[in-house]
């Protein structure tokens, strides 16, 4: 059975969410997909069902009034489903938790949210290396800490959010490595403190990581993780700053965790494998699909918001959202011209506002070329097909010269993550070794399955009198 | 070593007990799989296919597929997967 409705918005962060009940308040039938068990996406994200937290931070609260109004709209929410196809005017092919499912709709909004980066160094495949929002996600929706004494390094405020909130949580943080210096941030202090809100949330973390008196390196990354067959400890050493290695004594710290990311990426599959057109921009995280103001892409009737976009955070993600969703009731002819420029207005506004404030934190998330430029041959780049530096800059030299070129020589890329966790950098090395603009190398050529999924998943249970046999052909 | 579940305040459901190549692992009804196999102290859920090394949960978001282990005969990720009571998990190579 398809389902089919009016619009169907896949992703059910701050941007799909908001996208969903703005379209479903202006009379269209909502479908909202998500693979997680509820909406709130990773920054918002539901704690566990039937766990409960002392006390609920900015985030949680976020989450909680976002969920609540969800609840009681009429937006047909569809948790716990993993897409892996989509096809053009729009068909949407799930897992469930009870086997295959399809929507179809006119429409369709992708809201699928970024994922980290981390740029590779030795030991990054050790157990006990995690991401930084994988920490987050620990922390906030389990009550989990990453181990014992965690390192937390890295670049963005996420750092600053993983180290309180272990600390908050009564873990040990053996040392914070920040590859930004002091100067850095103090340079970004006037446009932080133009979300004095979100400002102070970071001062909060500040003060309670200064209060634990947790060893801080600012202006250091992280060179190598060692162990045997887990992490046992980490070695940083000093970097300039544009991130590239630097000269100064390393010092290393034992630990049974480490915490690092260096960003976020968007997650734009959906509108890459639709053909939309896309552009690079560092700022925003990568390549990003081109879109007017209010979310349209360059294919009719799909529209996009949130950090599948362009890096901006879970607020702004929200404003984007909402004006994807009008404009998609707007182009169904369920709002007039005035209502829809009138509820528009507040949502441009607010993206304008916290616009500074994003473009400050993006800045600190995005992708460093000297960083990228240090990584050593014999680290590894891809994790899922173990496939080196100095393998990625022999296919180069042997004539690869984009993206996909590089991942047919290597196999770079082709492995389950299908090129999300090593996509971004193998494409700077890519660019950086031939000496062209990120442009020029572009990034894989997107395919289904959107997500990977077992066969049998795919097509469901049947018998085999269930399968049609066509009579023989005549001789 | 392991990740640790906060218990300071924080609630959570029963513990359900599940098997694990032979040994019986308890951990709170519906926590991801990877978080309670981690707490167990088993990080390392199988090797990379080229090099043999050893890998673990990295994304915990569903992302990075490094968690992905058989459960009751299908691969699944184990940090999308939560627990339940007689679960029977194997570790190891599913990935090869």
């Amino acid at each position: 059975m398809t389902r089919q409705a009016d619009l169907l918005v896949l992703g059910a962060g701050p941007a799909g969410t908001e996208a969903a009940l703005a379209a479903s308040e202006a009379g269209l039938d909502v479908v909202l997909i998500d693979e997680q068990a509820d909406a709130g996406g990773q920054g918002w994200r539901a704690p566990l069902s039937g766990l409960t937290l002392p006390r609920k931070g900015p985030d949680a609260e976020a989450g909680d009034a976002l969920r609540a109004r969800l609840a009681a709209s009429r937006v047909d929410r569809r948790f716990g489903r993993r897409v892996w196809s989509i096809g053009g005017a729009f068909r949407l092919d799930a897992a469930g938790p009870d086997g295959p499912e399809a929507y179809q709709a006119p429409r369709l909004i992708a809201a699928t949210g970024a994922h980290e980066r981390v740029v590779p160094f030795p030991g990054w495949t050790l157990p006990g290396v995690i991401g930084l929002a994988g920490a987050t996600v620990l922390l906030k929706a389990q009550a989990v800490l990453p181990g014992r004494r965690v390192v937390v390094a890295g670049s963005g405020p996420l750092l600053f959010a993983v180290a309180a909130g272990i600390i908050a949580k009564g873990g040990e943080v053996a040392a914070i490595v920040d590859m930004d210096n002091r100067l850095a941030w103090a340079k970004r202090l006037p446009g932080l403190a133009r979300r004095f809100d979100l400002l102070k949330e970071g001062l909060g973390w500040t003060w309670s990581i200064l209060g634990a008196r947790v060893p801080f390196l600012a202006g250091y990354g992280v060179r190598r993780a060692t162990g045997e067959t887990e992490l046992s400890s980490v070695i940083v050493g000093p970097v300039d700053a544009n991130g590239a290695p630097a000269d100064g004594t390393e010092r290393s710290f034992d630990c049974d965790a480490l915490a690092v990311g260096h960003g976020l990426v968007p997650g734009g599959e959906v509108p890459k494998i639709l053909r939309a057109d896309h552009f690079y921009d560092r700022l925003r995280g990568g390549f990003i699909p081109e879109l007017d103001p209010f979310g349209r892409t360059t294919i009719e009737n799909l529209y996009a918001c949130g950090d599948g976009t362009g890096i901006r955070g879970a607020r702004p993600s929200a404003a984007a959202g909402r004006l994807a969703g009008l404009a998609a009731a707007y182009d169904a002819e369920r709002l007039d011209e005035r209502t829809f420029d009138a509820l528009a207005a507040l949502s441009l506004k607010a993206l304008a506002d916290y616009r500074p404030f994003a473009d400050t934190v993006a800045a600190a998330m995005a992708l460093r070329p000297a960083q990228v430029a240090a990584i050593t041959p014999e680290t590894i780049v891809c994790r899922c097909e173990d496939v080196t530096r100095a393998e990625i800059d022999a296919a180069v030299d042997a004539g690869a010269g984009d993206i996909n070129q590089m991942k047919h020589f290597t196999r770079c890329g082709m492995g389950p993550c299908q090129g999300r966790m090593c996509g971004d950098v193998a494409a700077e090395l890519v660019a950086q070794r031939r000496g062209v603009p990120r442009d020029e190398v572009g990034f894989w050529t997107q395919r289904v399955p959107l997500r990977p999924v077992p066969f049998d998943t795919m097509i469901g249970t049947f018998d085999y009198a269930d399968i049609p046999i066509p009579p023989p052909a005549p001789l | 070593m392991s990740l640790v579940r906060v218990t300071n305040g924080v609630t959570r459901p029963a513990a359900v007990t599940f098997d694990v190549d032979g040994v019986s692992v308890s951990a709170p009804a519906g926590e991801p799989l990877a978080t309670a196999l981690a707490v167990a102290g088993l990080l390392t859920l199988r090797d990379s296919p080229r090099n043999g090394a050893p890998r673990g949960a990295f994304c915990h978001m569903g992302l990075c597929q490094e968690c992905v282990v058989s459960v009751d005969g299908r691969t699944v990720q184990a940090c999308l997967t939560p627990v339940r009571d007689g679960m029977t998990v194997n570790l190891g190579g599913t990935l090869k």
